[in-house]
């Protein structure tokens, strides 16, 4: 094993005009086969710096999984440049497979008939973790993701809360640089949800681990991302700051008020629309970038207010009205 | 050349490592592995017994006495447990990629082809070993052939170059998967029906699948060839002497090209996903 090879930490996973083109048979009528061109990532640049959680969202098929693979090297790329930790995952799947870390949401990386403690023996011997790294980081996991009941229990007999988090420990015990998550959260309830989250939190702040994640809750997002890339027909439609994304997508907030009585709709304060009204409580919308200090001021003078309150806008509509935007695509 | 053999001695090891974990897992059940390996060992006896029942009422079959068939059938039996034991579960790497499972092996930094051969490595397996063993054991003993420690070395070889050319086999069904997804059943009509093929004569198959079976799938290699030779007996396609003593150049030859097709077929899988 040669020595690692000299990274750039601005540029951790760099991507450059990535592309992943499958070619799709058909059968059109008896003996003729119809072959299709999708092109499942088209042309996808972007630089993540070393230490940062980024989440990877987009619609089902948008092409996250299949940049996922790539950047794994599970799939190999149809064209573009790619390197993560400096190591192209095409040419040294193996080598790479020791600087990251994976966890697919769908389908656990442990064995399935094995307990969880022997899963976990095996990972040390395939990786070659040193044993007091390998107790460290053992000890750190079970406490913190409260493991240490399940360690003899098959993993077939875990709930699905339980195996994602021997799984997320299974893709840590090495110590990655990189940690590629598939919807880590998906199908856990509140509370494991809020596990992982915290989990992912401090690892990414004690130990600087890069995180890549893509998921379809976007409370995942809020908690942990401090930049979002959205995906959409294999290209990229955003890549920034989590507020940005609202701008993008103008966004609305929304002010809810209870008013003593029914009234009619309240048509007369400057840059609000009615959304909805609900006998005495309305709804009013109004652009994201705005304050709501005025608009409520405005409300109080002209009607009788009981209550109110600010909802902050839902980023799945957001992302939703991204895609509406862009029509065509 | 020095790379290739770290990476060869770094796959063993792997295989190894999985497998010494499987078969520790499995002897936590000590009474169940037990009772598995004998129901394995009586299972693959049944074949044999079909055999015997058979001589019950003839002498000879194709001209081959019992004795006779019974190396034959051991040889085979021995050689088809061992690669079943090493790379049986191979097969299984058609269910890994319509499971999706697949993917999970190729971000481990271990060769994929150790961990899909060493997956559930079942030691039970041995079943059929003893059980071809003991028939082995047998037709050593009954047949007519005066041994010599060159012809017990040239049936030793023959037994290996048996499993390698099972291994082959095996390794090429399970390539093949990545193209095909479903086609465990029709590698299996090659190695499990090439087996049943292999324990009886050759003279009582018609000599063109005989023909066929000699140089398509080079299963005959794995012993009618080599026993025929132990026994002094004539092949029925009059071959050249010397073509019983290829075995292990066959199997050398045929471990190396699948395991080109083994290659092409892992990137023909990270290229498609499929």
């Amino acid at each position: 094993m040669g020595k690692e090879p000299a990274t750039d930490d601005k540029a951790f996973i760099e991507l450059d005009g990535l592309e992943k083109v499958f070619q799709v048979r058909r059968r059109a009528g008896l003996l003729r086969r119809e072959r299709r061109e999708v092109r499942a990532v088209d042309g996808i640049s972007f630089r993540v710096p070393r230490g940062e959680i980024v989440g990877y969202i987009g619609p089902n098929g948008a092409g996250k999984s299949t940049t996922i693979k790539m950047l794994t090297g599970i799939l190999m790329p149809s064209g573009g440049r790619l390197r993560v930790a400096g190591i192209d995952p095409t040419r040294d799947r193996t080598r790479l497979a020791r600087r990251i870390g994976v966890v697919f949401g769908q389908r656990t990386t442990l064995w399935w008939d094995l307990p969880l403690r022997d899963s976990y023996g095996l990972v040390r011997r395939m990786y070659r973790i040193p044993d007091a790294r390998y107790r460290a980081n053992m000890e750190r996991c079970v406490d913190l993701l409260d493991l240490g009941d399940l360690l003899d229990v098959p993993v077939r007999q875990l709930s699905l809360g339980q195996r994602m988090r021997g799984d997320i420990a299974a893709a840590l015990l090495h110590d990655p640089d990189v940690l590629y998550l598939d919807e880590p959260t998906i199908g856990l309830d509140v509370v494991s949800k809020a596990k992982v989250r915290g989990f992912l939190r401090d690892l990414n702040a004690e130990r600087g681990t890069t995180v890549l994640l893509t998921t379809h809750d976007l409370t995942d997002i809020e908690q942990l991302c401090g930049r979002v890339m959205v995906i959409d027909h294999g290209r990229l439609v955003y890549d920034g700051a989590l507020d940005g994304l609202h701008k993008v997508g103008e966004s609305e907030r929304m002010l809810v008020v209870d008013l003593e009585r029914e009234l009619p709709p309240i048509d007369d304060v400057p840059g609000t629309r009615v959304d909805r009204v609900e006998g005495p409580r309305q709804w009013l919308a109004f652009p994201a970038a705005r304050s709501a200090a005025p608009i409520v001021a405005a409300v109080a003078e002209r009607y009788p207010l009981v209550d109110l309150s600010v909802r902050e806008p839902d980023i799945e509509q957001v992302i939703a009205r991204l895609y509406a935007d862009r029509p065509g695509l | 050349m020095a790379e290739r053999l770290a990476s060869w001695s770094h796959a063993v090891r792997a295989y190894l490592l999985i497998a010494g974990m499987w078969v520790r897992s499995t002897m936590t059940y000590r009474a169940s592995f037990v009772l598995m390996a004998v129901g394995n060992c009586l299972a693959s006896a049944l074949d044999f017994v079909a055999i015997l029942l058979m001589f019950s009422h003839i002498d000879a079959l194709g001209g081959f006495t019992l004795p006779e068939i019974a190396l034959l059938y051991g040889a085979t039996c021995t050689s088809f447990g061992l690669a079943d034991l090493i790379l049986g579960n191979a097969e299984r790497v058609g269910q890994r990629v319509r499971d999706g499972t697949f993917d999970t092996l190729l971000v481990r930094p271990v060769p994929v082809l150790a961990q899909v051969a060493a997956d559930r490595f079942a030691l039970r397996r041995l079943g059929r070993i003893a059980q071809g063993l003991a028939v082995l054991g047998w037709g050593v003993a009954a047949a007519d052939v005066a041994w010599t420690p060159l012809k017990a070395l040239f049936l030793l070889v023959t037994v290996v170059a048996g499993a390698a050319i099972f291994c082959a086999v095996f390794l090429a069904g399970a390539a093949f998967q990545f193209w095909a997804a479903d086609a465990s059943e029709v590698a299996n009509s090659f190695t499990y029906g090439g087996v049943t093929m292999l324990q009886y004569p050759p003279t009582v198959f018609a000599r063109d699948l005989v023909r066929g079976v000699t140089f398509v799938v080079p299963l005959a290699f794995v012993n009618w060839l080599p026993v025929l030779r132990l026994l002094g007996r004539d092949d029925p396609l009059h071959l050249p002497g010397w073509v019983s003593l290829c075995g292990p150049l066959v199997a050398v030859l045929l471990l190396g090209l699948t395991g080109l097709v083994w290659r092409a077929g892992l990137r023909s899988y990270r290229s498609t996903g499929s």
